[in-house]
């Protein structure tokens, strides 16, 4: 990754101000159905990029964002639910549980590595969603529950509203992409593809290993926490199926199709991933075997994504 | 309410399960310790006997007894014929690699799940067992003229259930003389210890380790036989055994073949005697966080030796 080159950083934030423009266009032109998914599509890859910032760029390979997600999303609605607070505390609530449990995972999970750290997130989330349902009082478990329309208002702007919403998701978006990029682009982002490439020498090098894992982990977490309370908020619901395994390998899917350790494969990759269920589920209702060949057939033949190809093969400057 | 009849009572339960879970956690830990890889579509596997036991009975249709006997010698076999294809077609190509490994089967997971789903259905369906006569447990009580035996109601079990627990001890016996005492244990045992060794004294390395896979997932497929006449045959069934056997393999240390089985009946009985007396959902957060616990500060496990 050559950012360091004057030419190369222009480009580069060309490119990403471009793809942000273009999704502004797309507002005026696209039909109502496709307009509501590719808000959707939006947050979920903000979920996606928090994802990358833990797998892609420091090779932490995590099986329990879910649980984050989740953090965010209940931080967001039971707050508004049950204590009657308002959109923009709300979301701070889901911010602030999102860090939280993302600096505690961090703290317990990175004692262990490799296969034993999956395992563990594995559990983490599989805890967290059993509690999601243990305590059905007050999420509703499985079924989950409606944020009403009126609680939906964030300084005066309604955000139930199709255009509104595409508008959010789209700040969202954009946030989470030059949050991205900065990170890539400063030296902790740095430090930690170092990590990624060869714990041994970056630790041999006078890096604090933990602490630089450790902010990967809360910062991943915060962003995916982000993108759950945005999506309860936006979309009106939560429920207990955001923190079902389902939703822990959704990111790892979405992030492996666009490409690992590029700031735009998460978005690429989730586009792909919504279309392709959302078309295959018109056909059969077991719509999740899509996913599961998408896993292997990129497992096998396709490791570095879809981006990830095209940076290997044409633009070797993409961040 | 005396407690005594339903700790006996959790006690049968939970050694049902243990057996159950023994057979599954082992083919988990016989795959991780021989091929260093961890195998996120076991339960699949387990799912995948079921079914075929189902398909099977009903194919013979027959008397109970037959249909079942059958789906025991058939079932498994096939589902771990299935696994060595899957071993050949997959795993081998992305070289054993840990992490690749498990992104490869969860896809393989859904893939198993979902081809189910769209064949089998989204029904439960159940094999009727090859017998099934309902047995009361006696318990003892004070009375006046000293000790008594006397037949608390509804404290009973089925002579399917006794049967499942000592078809699983007979089959334990078989994997540990397998391994011990046999040249298919020797070589599986090399190749554990040192592949590249192994090769070089000329294992067949790669054949080796699609036995290994397929012996893994026949060991899940028969639990799944011994459980279906308990327990309905479903596409999603697979999911609970899968959590419990890594409980079990993570408890028993990844790899220990004894700790496996010393962690299954630990967890097994554990897990009948708190459902009898708790909620379900509440056993499985106390048993995921405990597992987590478990690989942060004590990663060979309770057993084990070695780490990951």
């Amino acid at each position: 990754m050559s950012v360091f080159f004057g030419s190369d950083l222009r480009k580069s934030w060309t490119l990403h101000i471009g793809v942000i423009m273009l999704l502004f266009a797309l507002q005026f032109i696209l039909p109502a159905y496709h307009h509501g998914n590719l808000a959707r599509i939006m947050v979920l890859t903000c979920y996606a990029m928090g994802y990358n910032i833990l797998f892609g760029y420091t090779g932490l390979l995590s099986l329990g964002h879910a649980l984050f997600f989740a953090s965010g999303m209940y931080g967001m609605s039971l707050t508004v639910q049950h204590l009657g607070w308002s959109a923009g505390p709300a979301l701070l609530a889901g911010l602030v549980a999102g860090f939280a449990v993302a600096l505690a995972i961090g703290l317990l999970a990175l004692r262990t590595a490799g296969v034993a750290f999956m395992i563990v997130t594995l559990m983490f989330a599989q805890a967290g969603y059993l509690a999601a349902l243990y305590f059905g009082e007050y999420t509703r478990g499985d079924e989950g529950f409606v944020i009403q329309q009126s609680f939906r208002q964030l300084a005066g702007i309604n955000l139930a509203d199709p255009t509104n919403r595409y508008f959010a998701a789209l700040i969202l978006f954009a946030i989470c992409v030059f949050v991205s990029l900065r990170v890539v682009q400063a030296g902790f982002g740095r430090v930690l593809v170092a990590i990624r490439e060869n714990e041994e020498r970056t630790r041999m090098l006078g890096y604090d290993i933990h602490r630089h894992k450790l902010a990967a982990v809360v910062l991943s977490g915060t962003m995916s926490a982000a993108a759950g309370a945005a999506y309860g908020l936006l979309f009106g619901y939560a429920g207990a199926t955001f923190a079902s395994v389902q939703y822990s390998i959704f990111p790892l899917l979405w992030v492996l199709l666009g490409g690992a350790g590029t700031i735009l494969g998460p978005f690429v990759g989730t586009l792909f991933m919504f279309y392709l269920i959302d078309l295959s589920s018109g056909l059969t209702t077991a719509y999740m075997l899509i996913a599961g060949f998408a896993l292997v057939m990129l497992t096998l033949f396709a490791p570095q994504g879809l981006v990830g190809e095209l940076r290997r093969r044409a633009l070797r400057w993409l961040p | 309410m005396e407690l005594g009849p339903y700790l006996i009572l959790g006690l049968l339960e939970g050694l049902v399960t243990a057996a159950v879970l023994s057979l599954m956690a082992l083919g988990l830990s016989l795959v991780f310790g021989v091929m260093r890889v961890v195998n996120v579509a076991h339960g699949e596997f387990f799912m995948v006997g079921a079914v075929l036991a189902w398909i099977i009975a009903n194919a013979v249709d027959s008397h109970p007894a037959v249909n079942f006997l059958a789906a025991l010698l058939l079932a498994p076999p096939a589902t771990a014929l299935l696994a060595a294809i899957a071993d050949r077609l997959v795993l081998k190509r992305v070289a054993y690699d840990p992490e690749r490994t498990i992104v490869a089967t969860i896809g393989l997971l859904y893939i198993i799940q979902q081809v189910t789903l769209m064949t089998y259905g989204p029904d439960a369906r159940p094999v009727e067992a090859p017998f099934n006569h309902r047995l009361s447990i006696p318990f003892v009580e004070w009375t006046e003229s000293g000790m008594a035996l006397y037949w608390p109601w509804g404290l009973g079990t089925t002579s399917y259930k006794l049967a499942v627990i000592g078809a699983a001890v007979l089959l334990l016996g078989a994997i540990w003389l397998l391994m011990t005492r046999t040249r298919i244990g020797l070589v599986m045992r090399a190749t554990q210890l040192d592949s590249e060794m192994a090769r070089a004294f000329a294992i067949p390395v790669d054949r080796v380790y699609a036995a290994v896979f397929g012996l893994g997932a026949g060991l899940a497929a028969l639990a799944g036989v011994l459980i279906v006449p308990i327990q309905q045959a479903h596409y999603l069934m697979g999911h609970d055994p899968l959590l419990l056997s890594f409980i079990v393999v993570i408890i028993g240390g990844l790899g220990s073949l004894p700790g496996t089985v010393v962690a299954a009946l630990l967890i097994g009985i554990s897990d009948g005697m708190i459902s009898v007396f708790f909620t379900p959902t509440l056993a499985k957060i106390i048993a995921t966080l405990g597992v987590a616990f478990v690989l942060i500060f004590r990663p060979q496990g309770l057993f084990g030796r070695k780490g990951l």
